[in-house]
């Protein structure tokens, strides 16, 4: 039923080359509303890379992006994010000398009816969310810089969530978090899932990714694997995908895949 | 149920509704968490009190007088007010050595302006002379500064290259401007901007002003708490704030008194007395300098500034780059336009600094503002502001400048030899930002 409606994002032939490195190459998969893809692959497969070329935080040198079917453009974090688009970044990407609301409105900031900064509206709100995302958080005052790893992400994961995004990025959300906020991201996904968001989830979590996602895509050296629905494929082929490129029957092959002698 | 209830009670660390209420050491400790004064700044101005008394004893006494205090607030001016815009760029790990040739070339393009060129259009003595001057040396100012951000945020050629080509080329734009001829005098309204005995507001103004200053003081204590309360937040005790209320307004009367306490020269007042008609009476007429326009224009930037670096988007870019500016930029602020902003607002420091320096020379010279750079940066790097960026403010950068100037003042006053002067001041630099390391190790 979801493979009839038009897909939320499609990314086409993508390529992405640090010099010599071949950091994504020709890599092509979509994503539909209230879908969550998880993307596993290992270290330097290429998957950050991937979806920083869909929040805009770097330009790709081949491919097409679609949004809802229509190409878009996106040449920096601003494109990205007028189409809806927010990221939560592997490497978080706070920033370091300014506290939680500061970070959670920074570039959509309140205020007031002067024109001002409104930094007690923006803690108000900060309090609120950061509420139900970490209930523990009690730190609004101290410049980010001084907060715990878990902490920090739930500020980026706060920044993402807050602004209705239509197309949800999570590069490793719950690597630094610990087991309770963990189950609370989780919580969060499906919540957002049944708001009718779609979310790109990377995770080298295969038990999470299996829990969360609806259908997983496999990189290897920057190539696509293949993408299979969670519930047609086993945690073993999975890992063969990821370790071996080998692609069980069941998934779609991409061009990455090792095709059987 | 019970065990959360435990567990806070041993909890060391205080909820921020108990923050106040939680320390049990000692007074000062108590009145420091209960004010959220900031400890740095205090610091910085018991240094400045210590230089203050230390000079004031070894002068033989002269150093704190309303003479002496006055003049050190007018020349403390050009420095503050460029070291305000100087707070901006080394928060954005950036740096800008031209400032002084800025002001140097500025000054030049000011004074020719009302000496040469402007009175072949509104005759001289005309009052758009002032005002047409400092306005073309503004957006002068704000070309160059520009400029200077356009090729470091687009081109990304380093800030540090860009201005030290800024220092060489524009030192010699300004020579170029009059191929070195100086030229005064400058126009008298103008001239009103360099501070010297008419250029001060008098007493009644600077009384006004100071009643003015202490309005805006508990108006701001008062509305910052009634905001809090609308959001529930923790509010400070009352006593505290009545005793900040009470510490600033204390602080600002102080000032202005001393500025009312100096008094114009027994000759000029007596000329001043003559041509209007008053009768000098028994012991000499007593007329008070006030406070200086020159410094008048200094707090006034200081405000502006502080202003747009904290309540302003734009500020909040600012302190946002300097922390992290990868992450600012994938949070999708424009950080190239940004910088070119900061730029641009430097180079319009730079013009107001040059009038000022203009005027209180009553004459443009190419060599206005020559190491102006060095004591700026020093001003902003003493007051606070961290070379690894995101972190800094105006009214510190305004205290660094006074600490700096009133090293010099006093050197002079006591005789000390210029390299002497240069050592001390090098080595001062030094220690203080030493000192502020140690600061911010043990505040983590
Ligand atoms: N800015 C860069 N400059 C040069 N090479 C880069 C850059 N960013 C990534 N790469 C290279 O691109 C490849 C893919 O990196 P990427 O970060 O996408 O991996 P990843 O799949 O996210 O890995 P991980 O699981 O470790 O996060 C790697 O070989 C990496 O070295
Ligand atoms: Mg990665």
């Amino acid at each position: 039923m979801l493979e009839k409606a038009t897909p939320l994002v499609e990314l086409q032939h993508i390529k992405l080359a640090f010099g010599g490195i071949h950091a994504v190459d020709d890599v092509s998969i979509d994503l539909y509303p209230g879908e969550v893809v998880g993307i596993v692959g290992h270290n330097g497969a290429g998957k950050s890379c991937l979806i920083k070329v869909l929040s805009g935080a770097y330009q790709r040198d081949e491919g097409k992006i679609l949004i809802e079917g229509k190409e878009a453009t996106i040449n920096n974090p601003r494109d990205a994010k007028a189409y809806g688009i927010e990221t939560i970044y592997q490497t978080l990407a706070v920033a370091d000398n300014v506290d939680a609301a500061a970070n959670l409105f920074l570039g959509r900031e309140l205020k007031t009816g002067w024109g001002t900064l409104d930094d007690v509206a923006m803690e108000a709100e900060t309090r609120k969310i950061m509420g139900r995302l970490n209930p523990n958080f009690e730190r609004f005052k101290t410049p980010v810089v001084a907060l715990s790893g878990g902490q920090r992400q739930s500020v980026a994961i706060a920044r993402a969530i807050y602004f209705n995004a239509r197309i949800l990025i999570m590069d490793e959300p719950t690597a630094a978090l610990g087991p309770q906020e963990t189950q609370q991201v989780g919580e969060l996904i499906r919540q957002l899932k049944a708001d009718g968001i779609g979310i790109f989830l990377i995770s080298h979590d295969i038990h999470d990714v299996f829990d969360l996602s609806d259908r997983v895509a496999v990189m290897k050296n920057g190539r696509m694997v293949g993408t299979a629905r969670t519930e047609d494929v086993t945690k073993d082929e999975v890992l063969g995908m990821i370790i071996l490129g080998k692609c069980p029957p069941a998934a779609v092959p991409g061009p990455g895949a090792i095709v059987d002698a | 149920m019970s065990a959360p209830n435990i567990a806070t009670k041993s909890d060391p660390v205080p909820s921020s509704q108990n923050r106040a209420s939680h320390a049990q050491s000692g007074p000062i400790r108590r009145f420091l968490n209960a004010t959220e004064l900031d400890t740095r700044m205090l610091g910085m101005i018991a240094a400045l009190a210590l230089v203050w008394v230390g000079f004031h004893i070894f002068s033989g006494g002269v150093f704190i007088t309303p003479r002496n205090l006055w003049n050190l607030s007018v020349q403390t001016s050009s420095t503050a007010v460029m070291a305000t815009g100087m707070v901006l760029i080394i928060v954005t790990r950036n740096i800008d050595l031209s400032v002084g040739s800025v002001l140097g070339v500025l000054g030049m393009i000011m004074g020719v302006m009302q000496a040469e060129i402007l009175p072949q259009f509104i005759g001289f003595g005309s009052p758009l002379m002032w005002i047409l001057s400092l306005a073309i040396g503004l957006a002068a100012g704000a070309a160059i500064g520009a400029l200077h951000g356009v090729i470091i945020a687009y081109l990304r050629v380093p800030a540090f290259i860009v201005t030290l080509g800024g220092y060489l080329a524009w030192r010699g734009a300004a020579w170029w401007v009059t191929t070195g001829r100086t030229v005064a005098p400058m126009d008298q309204a103008f001239a009103l901007m360099g501070g010297g005995t008419y250029g001060a507001i008098g007493s009644t103004a600077s009384w006004v002003v100071a009643a003015f200053v202490c309005a805006v003081i508990v108006w701001g204590l008062y509305s910052g708490r009634k905001q809090r309360r609308r959001f529930n937040f923790p509010l400070r005790p009352i006593w505290a704030e009545v005793t900040l209320g009470v510490l600033a307004c204390a602080a600002t009367l102080a000032a202005v008194w001393v500025a009312n306490s100096y008094e114009w020269p027994s000759r000029v007042a007596a000329r001043y007395a003559q041509a209007n008609n008053i009768p000098i009476p028994e012991g000499g007429l007593f007329i008070a300098h006030g406070i200086a326009v020159p410094v008048l224009i200094m707090l006034g930037v200081a405000v502006l500034m502080t202003f747009i670096s904290m309540r302003t988007r734009f500020g909040r870019y600012v302190f946002a780059m300097g922390g992290n500016p990868e992450a600012a930029e994938l949070a999708g602020i424009n950080t190239r336009r940004v910088t070119v902003m900061i730029f641009t607002i430097m180079g319009m420091l730079c013009a107001v600094s040059g009038a000022i320096t203009t005027a209180r020379l009553n004459a443009a010279t190419n060599a206005a503002g020559t190491y102006d750079e060095m004591f700026v940066i020093a001003a902003a790097v003493i007051g606070g502001t961290s070379f690894n960026g995101g972190v800094g403010t105006v009214a510190g950068a305004v205290l660094g400048a006074l600490v700096m100037q009133s090293l010099k003042s006093g050197m002079v006053l006591m005789g000390v030899d210029t390299p002497l002067q240069n050592i001390v001041v090098g080595i001062v630099l030094v220690v203080a930002v030493w000192l502020d390391t140690l600061y911010r190790q043990r505040a983590k």
